[in-house]
């Protein structure tokens, strides 16, 4: 078989959300997506619809992460199929709205994209998040957004972890994509991290018009970092974490971590190697919201992801 | 009249000893430099008893269903709950937590303003702004804070050590460390709230065991000289440009201001950029921001303060001896 005829034709992408205030303290995407609710005309394209959407609007009322459960977490199965009766946390009864507003999760029914605009305190610059190593319009949509924000860097994030993988609010559209742009702290809007943030969603959305428009997109390959283990602080038999990420590590995401590199510094002073056999690639290294997860950072590993060439499917 | 080190009398002053301090951590909850400092001592305090430090040193947590959660407040900020109409409002059982709180540790560590007051208060915080190592106080005459801080500045050299006053009157004074005599905030950042950074423990543990050994010598009979403090004095804040209507931000802190705090701030300097693009320039005398883009001014519509660059002169200072 020749490489031409290695295309694969797709449906098109018409109907796009973004999703800002899924957690109510990240300050980029609120503001963002508040911005364009008000004067939508910076995110039209020709050819598809695009909602800004506040997910988790009491969250964002009280500029904390959520109210009940984390909203990120909540789209599992058992949620979203739960009955509808008193006494369900706010997030389950927002995740089976946005469930019916922009699924059913699974179904051709669903939103063909949603991009979720997260923010964190660790040092990841701007980091898109995939849950699909197939997923051939999210790669080649990745692929140009990273070749337009050149020479800015922009990391791709790879969870296909069968137990660190999580159900997230963006999983209810065909193709998800989280946008985490840091640091930036919980509660704050950093106008680098803003702008950073606005112009991935601009190649973001001018990549699916063309897409739309029936322009084809060559075979590619795209370098990703997918997630291995969650590392959790050094803790006591109270749960109290007795070390804090070590100097040598604070801000170092995406850097390799060798056996024997510093990891942890105690609160009296002393280091803690990292003493795992191969390099990893940490990240999301002293992330706020994960204190509560059990995760001070993750490791990941360096991987090249091929797609096919891919275009419009003709009707 | 004193004698300095060098054998010159000089007009300097003799004040009475330190006996006792306190260091509060967890004043608000998700500041968390101080949450560990406090436990990291109490640590050491349960490891090798009271002589784990020269001075006798209370370590409290002030808001410890704050730090339970992980908030800067249950109710009400508590760093504004010490003033004197609210230390003295009666207790109901729709007080906020704060009021309460802020109450008992009045009775611990105060009475404020009376003599039975603890000796100094070094209250612990972190900011999401980029202000190094800041101490801050209220009045420009406190000899003892002044010579700590000037203390902290010479000992202290991987970040800059600023000091910011207040010059508020003592009774309107409405923060913790106003409840004992010569009593100073430590602020340290920046650091995202809810994170706890070792690069930025490690300085305001450094900042406090600095002060525990100030206060050892002093009490011990150095004298320290006297000399001249640089010092901030807050002079006012500036809020973020908002929409009329809705009140919600229309601008973010300008790239070129974002991070410099304590720079001179002289007219035509970009300060905000809007969301369309338009930068927003000072127009005012020429003055010094911080507290820039601290997370937890947002709802009390401070987007920096400005301050006046004052020198202090301070007068050398030795114990008072019985």
């Amino acid at each position: 078989m020749s490489s031409r005829t290695n295309i694969s034709c797709l449906q098109e992408a018409k109907r796009v959300a973004i999703f800002g205030g899924t957690h109510g303290n990240e300050m980029s995407g609120i503001t963002l997506v508040n911005m364009w609710i008000q004067n939508s005309a910076e995110i039209e394209r020709n050819g598809l619809v695009v909602k800004p959407f506040i997910s988790n609007p009491r969250a964002v009322e009280k500029c904390t992460r959520y109210i009940d459960t984390d909203l990120n977490r909540a789209f599992t199965p058992e949620n979203l199929s739960a009955p509808d009766v008193e006494g369900l946390p706010y997030e389950v009864q927002r995740a089976k709205e946005i469930n019916r507003m922009f699924g059913p999760k699974g179904s051709s029914d669903a939103y063909d994209a949603i991009f979720d605009l997260h923010n964190t305190t660790s040092n990841m610059g701007s980091t898109l998040i995939l849950e699909s190593s197939t997923d051939l319009f999210n790669l080649q949509m990745v692929h140009y957004i990273k070749k337009a924000m050149v020479p800015h860097t922009c990391s791709v994030l790879l969870n296909e972890h069968p137990q660190l993988k999580y159900s997230t609010t963006r999983s209810v559209a065909k193709h998800p994509i989280g946008l985490e742009v840091g640091p930036q702290p919980q509660g704050v809007l950093r106008s680098n991290v803003f702008e950073s943030m606005r112009t991935i969603l601009k190649h973001a959305l001018d990549f699916i018009e063309l897409f739309n428009s029936g322009v084809e997109f060559p075979p590619c390959t795209v370098d990703v970092f997918r997630v291995q283990e969650r590392m959790d602080y050094p803790r006591d038999t109270n749960g109290n974490i007795t070390a804090m990420v070590h100097p040598h590590l604070q801000d170092c995401d995406w850097e390799p971590l060798n056996r024997g590199d510093p990891m942890f510094l105690t609160f009296d002073g002393r280091t803690v190697l990292y003493e795992g056999a191969n390099t990893v690639y940490p990240t999301f290294i002293n992330e706020a919201a994960y204190y509560e997860k059990q995760q001070a950072f993750m490791t990941t590993c360096r991987e090249i992801l091929a797609a096919y060439a891919i275009r419009k499917a003709c009707k | 009249m004193i004698l300095t080190e060098e054998g010159r009398e000089e007009r300097g002053k003799s004040l009475f000893s330190l006996a006792r301090m306190a260091v509060s951590g967890g004043t608000h909850g998700n500041e968390l430099s101080g949450v560990y400092v406090v436990q990291e001592m109490e640590r050491q305090r349960k490891e090798t008893g009271e002589h784990a430090w020269p001075i006798p040193v209370t370590t409290v947590l002030s808001n410890p269903r704050a730090v339970k959660e992980c908030r800067r407040y249950i109710d009400k900020d508590i760093n504004r709950c010490f003033n004197r109409a609210t230390l003295s409002s009666p207790i109901t059982d729709s007080s906020p937590y704060e009021v309460r709180r802020a109450q008992e540790l009045n009775n611990l560590l105060g009475p404020k303003g009376s003599t039975d007051a603890i000796d100094l208060i070094c209250d612990l915080h972190n900011t999401t702004a980029n202000m190094g190592l800041t101490l801050i106080h209220y009045t420009t005459s406190d000899w003892v804070t002044l010579h700590i801080c000037k203390y902290l500045q010479t000992k202290i050299t991987k970040v800059p050590v600023r000091v910011l006053v207040l010059d508020v009157p003592i009774s309107d004074a409405y923060s913790l460390e106003s409840v004992s005599k010569h009593g100073f905030s430590i602020e340290v950042g920046p650091q995202p709230h809810g994170v706890v950074r070792a690069d930025i423990y490690t300085i305001m543990k450094e900042a406090v065991d600095l002060t525990i050994d100030w206060i050892h010598k002093f009490n011990s009979g150095t004298v320290f000289e006297g000399g001249d403090v640089e010092a901030f004095k807050l002079i006012k804040s500036v809020d973020y440009p908002r929409d009329p209507k809705t009140r919600t931000l229309t601008a973010a802190i300008h790239p070129h201001l974002q991070d410099r705090d304590f720079c001179l701030l002289k007219q035509g300097d970009p300060l905000f950029l809007s969301f369309s693009g338009e930068t927003v320039k000072y127009e005012e005398e020429p003055l010094h921001p911080f507290f820039i883009n601290e997370a937890a001014y947002y709802e009390k519509e401070i987007a920096f303060h400005l301050g006046k660059k004052m020198m202090l002169t301070i007068p050398s200072v030795q114990v008072q001896k019985d």
